[in-house]
């Protein structure tokens, strides 16, 4: 006996809304029929009206979350098409704030999915953690999440090497919390019985349904845009986080693996930047048409400029992660239980008002 | 033992002070540097309307006949994008959220 | 610093075999997007191990049918639903085909609209607090 279960858009497990149709036969999900709409503003056709070096605020603005890597995927885009060199150190401190954007949108994921099975404290916990980080931002950019720090040409506000240098030392002590922190994801037995052997994708299937990100790395493959050298990421030595199971306990090692990763990536910085200016003058208008790409916290981003001579932009095509993300979620959430419908939909670390924009 | 990993967290933060603050009978201290609300010197404005033409949100409005410089604290974004432009360095960033207003579309008006 | 950007011109007949050869190749499907210029344009992206290709097909206008790739490419009935939704193209045999609901929008087709001309800029922008009207 089938029945049809609606689940959201309202659910308090949900940051934001996704409506999906679960048909369910005795506890077990059979299929997924997703739904998505709710929030979509219609951005891109927003290039029309508003002057390119404008389209920066709106282009931060349409997620909350990953917002200056909008912003500064959008500002490498044009500044490629436009053959503009962007002077070095604003390339160091773009790498600074995106890793910091990093940390602090995995430490909200670790809390989104602490309370997705259930765990509030360690929600409230992660969360607590991700404040310091936040007011790490605040003082440097002047604001929480919305940083407004990225131009086209550099960037607005300078760090001074000091201020960088005792940043990379604040991290260095938050990261023995991080590993208490991690230590009860990834070692508690309740939290092991939630997540082990939850959602497995294995590498094939998550190359061939498009995932990215996290989802990605986590079934062993290991891509990361980073790895393209666009910002500072040529001077630095990193390598892509990977686990092997593809389940949803491997995701989270994942995501905690590249929280200290980040802080690693911000001490490096804080030793290799050089000095010198932080932006250069933009003239003329851009012409031509440009893919790029960049790695957001929850995976690939792509943006397609294109222009055609004028102030406002021909078209502006953004295609986020989670946008990719959502087939893998459907085939992975195929035969599982409904009480692991909660899990299985933040495992891909959605978030809707990228999706949609 | 994997039971109870938590308790280290759980037994510093039951021993250590509170996280959070009792806010608003503490006030909240803001970093400097931080974007809260623009604050004009008025009596240096010489209304060239350069920052009205600047904000992205068209939340400035400036008359030269009458010398009112007004401002929708509702629709300013603080993006700091009109304190730039302004060529006699007469607006400037101030921590602080804007307060409630009464009903939308107020402004707030400097006189000259 | 910038990886290729590799665009390769294709029609809606040829589509098929060049994404089955993509497939066989072991690329992943990236995005698929469109731009409205005099007609269409509608962009295929594929990418393996950082190496990115692109295929382009123009035309004239949405009523032309093209076929889908969510035969070969499962993840692809997203995308191309988007395109019907917001641009009104013509795309047959979707895999998961939501016949025009997949966004909620007021309007079907709205960015089939052309931009509007550039217009003289104003001299002086209606003060805050005031409806915008389009002039």
């Amino acid at each position: 006996m089938r029945t049809i279960i609606p689940f959201g858009p309202q659910h308090p497990v949900l940051p934001e809304p996704i409506h999906l149709d679960l048909v369910v036969e005795d506890e077990t999900v059979v299929d997924v029929i997703p739904s998505i709409g709710f929030i979509h503003r219609g951005l891109e056709k927003l290039v029309e009206k508003k002057d390119f070096q404008e389209f920066v605020y709106v282009a931060e603005r349409i997620c909350g979350i990953c917002s200056f890597i909008h912003g500064m995927t959008y500002c490498h885009g044009v500044e490629q098409l436009m053959k503009i060199e962007v002077p070095p150190r604003a390339h160091y401190l773009r790498t600074v704030w995106s890793e910091l954007s990093r940390i602090h949108s995995h430490l909200l994921w670790l809390g989104l999915i602490a309370d997705a099975f259930g765990f509030e404290s360690l929600f409230m916990h992660s969360w607590r953690l991700r404040e310091k980080v936040l007011d790490i931002i605040e003082a440097t950019t002047g604001g929480r999440v919305i940083f407004g720090s990225c131009k086209i040409g550099g960037v607005r506000r300078d760090i001074e090497n000091g201020t960088l240098r005792e940043i990379a030392a604040k991290l260095r002590d938050y990261a023995v919390e991080y590993k208490d922190l991690g230590n009860v994801f990834l070692n508690d037995l309740t939290v092991k019985r939630r997540l082990c052997g939850v959602g497995v994708l294995s590498g094939p299937d998550a190359l061939g349904l498009g995932s990215v990100g996290p989802m990605l790395r986590a079934s062993g493959v290991a891509q990361d845009m980073r790895l393209l050298k666009y910002a500072a990421y040529g001077g630095i030595d990193f390598a892509p986080v990977t686990a092997e199971e593809g389940d949803s306990y491997a995701r989270c090692a994942v995501r905690i693996g590249e929280i200290f990763q980040s802080v690693e990536i911000i001490r490096q910085c804080s030793e290799k930047i050089p000095g010198g200016a932080i932006e250069i003058k933009v003239t003329g208008l851009p012409e031509g048409e440009f893919y790029a790409r960049t790695e957001q916290p929850r995976g690939e981003v792509i943006y397609y400029i294109k222009a055609n001579g004028t102030k406002n932009l021909e078209r502006l095509r953004v295609r986020t992660p989670t946008f990719a993300n959502i087939p893998p979620m459907l085939k992975i959430m195929t035969g599982c239980q409904l009480a692991d419908v909660p899990v299985l939909v933040l495992t891909i670390d959605p978030c809707i008002s990228c999706t949609e924009r | 033992m994997p039971f109870f990993t938590i308790s280290k967290t759980i037994l510093r933060s039951l021993f250590g002070r509170p996280a959070t603050l009792m806010y608003p009978a503490v006030p909240r201290e803001y970093v400097e540097g931080s974007r809260g609300h623009i604050e004009i010197a008025v009596e240096s404005c010489s209304f060239c309307s350069l920052c009205q033409r600047k904000c992205p949100t068209e939340a400035l409005s400036v008359d030269r006949e009458t010398k009112i410089w007004k401002i929708d604290r509702l629709r300013c974004i603080a993006c700091n994008f009109c304190a730039e432009a302004c060529p006699k360095k007469c607006l400037s960033m101030a921590t602080g959220y804007s307060p409630a207003v009464t009903s939308p579309g107020e402004t707030e008006e400097h006189h000259a | 610093m910038i990886e290729s950007q590799d665009f390769r011109e294709t029609t809606p007949e040829r589509l098929i075999g060049e994404v089955q050869g993509m497939r066989d190749a072991g690329y992943r499907l990236v995005q698929i997007g469109a731009t409205r210029t005099e007609g269409f344009e509608i962009n295929y992206s594929f990418d393996r191990n950082l190496e990115f290709v692109n295929f382009k097909i123009r035309l004239a206008d949405n009523t032309e049918v093209i076929p889908s790739i969510s035969g070969v490419y499962w993840s692809a009935f997203l995308y191309e639903n988007e395109l019907h939704d917001l641009f009104g193209l013509n795309i047959k045999n979707i895999h998961i085909d939501y016949q025009g609901h997949f966004y909620r929008v007021a309007r079907p087709a709205a960015f089939a609209e052309k931009p509007p001309p550039p217009k003289i800029k104003r001299a002086v922008k209606p003060t805050a607090g005031t409806e915008v009207k389009e002039t």
